[in-house]
């Protein structure tokens, strides 16, 4: 009886103590660190001119705390991934040089995230164009914000929500001159002048994710992270736009599975179809239009015979 | 025996419209088969190549169209579309049975062409249903999927443009369908070529 009370009041202390953590995030004034991470300026004691001075903020260092307390790492504490010396103030300017921790250590060799691959995933991106120009420079967190990040392929119910949020990691690089310019040491190509070759583009961008085509498709990851150099990207039309398209092995593995374990409605399968051109894509239309066609043709045949016969 | 009469079925306006018609609906049909199957024709033409030849059939087809509209409003030709109330069913039923059976039974044709009337009733709903339903849909449906940004998003569950896809092409296959029996019938004549000169020179022979 004793031990169950203490095992209770254990999980009551711990569950209070993660809860004060997740809304230490939403309230940034009273966070450590967000009280000043999350501000355009930062105050500080300048101990060499002995006064108290008040700075502006590296845009890149002020976190979205509306995104991050909505973010797959909410339960985490900043020191969790940064060292713990960040919790002295003014930090030490040091601390930058260190290594900061990375994805694998915590995700890596983990049997509760082995269903994720994450291992597979780290092949597949030294595969990638990405590995090759930048090496280890080009780190997970380049594409996927620690801070920010949620899991929308699984969650979403909504195709375009999905493609929204993936392409937003493309273009937070390859659309912004400095990010881009940072990364690769020279000027982003004109996305919209690279693809003029596409048909109905923007329709494009809004309806599918870049790595759609830019990707190599795997059947044994959620989301292939080897990212082709734009020699290899797909051209075809009839890769996407065919009865057998690629767009089931990739985006819409995620949909189908989900509108299917939720309602198992055949409509929405349906409705994913819309890639694919035509009335052949209904397989009741098909056989139909085949039917048709067939009893036309054979109509024909046998009247043409009676008029041969006949001489008519 | 009487002489074989003529009758000038078919003006010059006419026959372009038919001309233009023809070769945009074949090239619709091949381009239309080959997207819809998804077939890369990379021996005859790529896919990129075939969607440019629709696009360019499908405003031809357009173009002539409007000819078409615009010439039987003009011209005394609209008033062979006019279907009455009288005799609505009866009429191409006695036609269908002609068709059928009788021709091949000395009956004579219940309908028989004359300068009053150009088209026998089952034409005559045939190619009011394809001039006047089918056509326009296509036309429509069609030019919507040029510009698909114009197309509705969402159809109760279904994509918009999956929708307008599924109508352009259902009725594009119907449109092949009247094709293949339109060429069929046009074959019914005293010989069969005659109707197909006919369309060529503008004049029919009444036997």
């Amino acid at each position: 009886m004793n031990n169950r009370f203490i095992r209770l009041f254990f999980l009551l202390v711990l569950g209070t103590f993660l809860h004060a953590n997740a809304q230490s995030y939403q309230n940034a004034q009273h966070h450590q660190c967000l009280k000043c991470h999350s501000n355009q300026t930062y105050s500080f004691f300048n101990s060499v001119k002995g006064k108290d001075e008040k700075r502006m903020m590296n845009p890149y260092f002020i976190l979205d705390t509306v995104a991050l307390s909505a973010a797959v790492h909410k339960p985490f504490d900043c020191t969790d991934c940064h060292s713990s010396e960040y919790g002295t103030y003014p930090h030490q300017s040091n601390l930058k040089l260190e290594p900061l921790s990375t994805c694998l250590d915590c995700h890596g060799g983990d049997a509760s995230f082995a269903s994720y691959h994450f291992e597979r995933i780290d092949e597949e991106f030294r595969k990638s164009i990405h590995f090759q120009v930048s090496g280890e420079n080009f780190n997970c967190s380049k594409c996927h914000s620690q801070h920010t990040y949620f899991a929308t392929a699984r969650t979403s119910n909504n195709v375009l929500d999905i493609v929204d949020y993936s392409n937003k990691m493309c273009l937070s690089c390859h659309n912004d001159m400095k990010k881009y310019k940072m990364v690769s040491g020279h000027e982003n190509p004109k996305l919209v002048q690279v693809h003029d070759w596409l048909p109905n583009q923007e329709l494009h961008f809004k309806n599918v994710r870049c790595i759609e085509c830019h990707t190599e498709v795997l059947d044994s990851l959620k989301v292939s992270h080897n990212i082709l150099p734009k020699s290899k990207a797909l051209r075809k039309c009839v890769e996407c736009h065919s009865a057998d398209s690629r767009l089931k092995a990739s985006l819409y593995k995620y949909q189908n599975l989900q509108k299917r374990s939720e309602d198992g409605s055949i409509t929405m399968v349906l409705a994913n179809e819309s890639y694919v051109i035509g009335s052949h894509q209904i397989p009741h239309l098909k056989i139909a239009s085949i039917l048709i066609f067939f009893l036309t043709l054979i109509g024909i045949i046998i009247h043409s015979s009676f008029r041969i016969f006949k001489k008519k | 025996m009487t002489a074989n009469q003529k009758i000038y079925f078919y003006p010059v306006w006419l026959r372009i419209w038919h001309g233009l018609n023809a070769i945009g609906i074949l090239t619709l049909i091949f381009s239309g088969i080959s997207m819809q199957s998804s077939i890369e024709s990379a021996n005859l033409l790529s896919f990129k190549s075939v969607i440019n030849l629709h696009n360019i059939a499908g405003i031809l087809v357009t173009l002539s169209y409007f000819l078409y509209f615009t010439g039987n409003l003009v011209t005394p030709n609209g008033k062979f579309y006019i279907i009455k109330p009288k005799g609505f069913l009866k009429r191409p039923i006695q036609q269908a049975i002609y068709y059928a059976w009788g021709m091949f039974h000395g009956m004579k044709a219940p309908y028989p062409i004359s300068e009053k009337r150009k088209f026998n009733p089952l034409q005559k709903y045939a190619y009011v249903l394809v001039m006047y339903m089918a056509v326009p849909v296509v036309i429509i449906t069609g030019f919507a999927l040029l510009f698909p940004e114009i197309i509705i998003d969402q159809v109760y569950a279904f994509s918009g443009v999956f929708v307008t896809a599924v109508f352009h092409s259902t009725m594009g296959f119907f449109i092949s369908i009247f094709l293949m029996v339109h060429l069929y019938i046009a074959s019914i004549g005293k010989s069969p070529l005659e109707n197909f000169k006919s369309i060529f020179n503008g004049w029919h022979e009444v036997h």
